[in-house]
């Protein structure tokens, strides 16, 4: 959105973009000889401009209060936490309620787990509880996140930021489960994954009375994890043949590099 | 010589398990009785990490008594819950904080993949 403004906005500086750049220069330091592009095409450049540092900025500040925010948990994890005598990095916190979750940081990024999660879960499902987050560790998912949740942020009116949002969200959960599957079987991350949930959907039929007060208690919102995620752990698809996936692949390339080698060819061209 | 983030750790402790407000000197007190290496803890060593913690939020000081004295601001208990709710809430500025294993899931959800599982357990 922001680069067809820019582009259009840039359209009667020269033929090509590299061109139209430099006019563009120009026109801000007052150079003579260069063509006045008109109003509508002044407007188009300085929203594109305007767009432009306005995602930046509020990628940096969600970035900024996101950092402080960790921080903050991080030291009063330090007072109310154990560290975990089996695992490094884990630290356990004394609350009946299931739950993992990971504290992502530049130097140290620490899996917090709950005493009701390690009561609860089987070594196995521990296992791949751990091997979950950890992914989302290594793959530093929480980067991703924190960018698109910024960008919806930013745009909040704008349908395709809030999808894609969603999309990311529920594509790290994915690829942290296949992670997962690497190292333990499909059924135990399931179970692990229900015994986690259920203590957490306290309307669940079936769910132990001790769970439920303590979801109350903590106050869980329900209905967040995609279908698709578990639809796709029940039944697992094959993966998709070697040439389909280089199309795909191909294609999202060409998506990217197209518009930009055509922007900038003639000049290339001339060269 | 503990790190002030030990002692700060200790303090609280003594604080969340005290029935009363503590001042510094029976803090000090407490924490020489329970290591060895607190034994030359002097009072101002204490009280600068009371002055940490009460910049922090985490400790009440009571100004009307001499010596001033001392209670945390709300009970262990308590502390773990907000935690827990800085990890699972989906307040959209907490979203990027924290990755956890699984959001919420609704209860119809949890409830079918149960009765799936429970199927291929006994078949």
């Amino acid at each position: 959105m922001i680069g067809s403004m820019l582009v259009w906005g840039l359209a009667p500086l020269g033929n090509d973009l590299i061109s139209a750049l430099i006019a563009g220069w120009g026109l801000i330091t007052g150079e003579p000889g260069v063509a006045y592009p008109g109003v509508v095409h002044l407007f188009a450049l300085s929203t594109a401009l305007l767009f432009g540092f306005h995602l930046v900025l509020t990628l940096a500040r969600a970035a900024w209060r996101t950092t402080r925010q960790r921080a903050k948990h991080r030291q009063l994890l330090r007072l109310l936490s154990n560290p975990s005598e089996t695992r490094p990095n884990t630290l356990v916190l004394d609350h009946d309620m299931p739950v993992a979750y990971c504290v992502p940081g530049i130097a140290q990024s620490v899996t917090v787990l709950s005493r009701g999660l390690l009561t609860k879960l089987s070594p196995e499902e521990q296992a791949a509880v751990i091997a979950h987050e950890s992914s989302h560790l290594d793959q530093r998912h929480d980067l991703l996140i924190l960018a698109f949740t910024a960008w919806n942020e930013a745009l909040p009116w704008l349908p395709t930021s809030r999808l894609s949002l969603d999309a990311v969200r529920q594509l790290i959960e994915m690829l942290a489960d296949d992670k997962a599957l690497e190292q333990v079987r499909r059924q135990t991350l399931l179970k692990a994954i229900v015994t986690v949930a259920a203590a957490a959907a306290p309307e669940a039929p079936g769910s132990a009375a001790a769970g439920s007060s303590n979801a109350q208690q903590v106050g869980m919102p329900g209905g967040e994890v995609s279908s698709r995620r578990l639809q796709r752990l029940l039944t697992p698809e094959e993966p998709l043949a070697k040439p389909q996936r280089g199309l795909v692949l191909a294609c999202t390339v060409l998506l990217m590099v197209c518009p930009t080698v055509l922007l900038i060819a003639p000049r290339l061209l001339a060269w | 010589m503990a790190s002030l983030g030990d002692l700060e750790r200790s303090v609280m402790d003594l604080l969340w398990d005290s029935a009363e407000p503590l001042t510094a000197n029976d803090l000090r007190d407490d924490l020489a009785a329970l290591g060895t290496d607190a034994k030359e803890l002097a009072v101002t060593t204490v009280l600068t990490v009371l002055a940490r913690l009460e910049k922090k939020g985490l400790v009440i000081r009571e100004r009307t008594t001499r010596p001033h004295r001392y209670t945390a601001s709300s009970t262990r208990e308590d502390h773990t819950v907000g935690l827990l709710n800085d990890a699972l809430g989906t307040a959209q500025d907490r979203e990027a904080v924290l990755a956890r294993f699984i959001g919420g899931i609704s209860a119809d959800e949890a409830a079918s993949l149960r009765a799936i599982l429970d199927t291929v357990k006994s078949a």
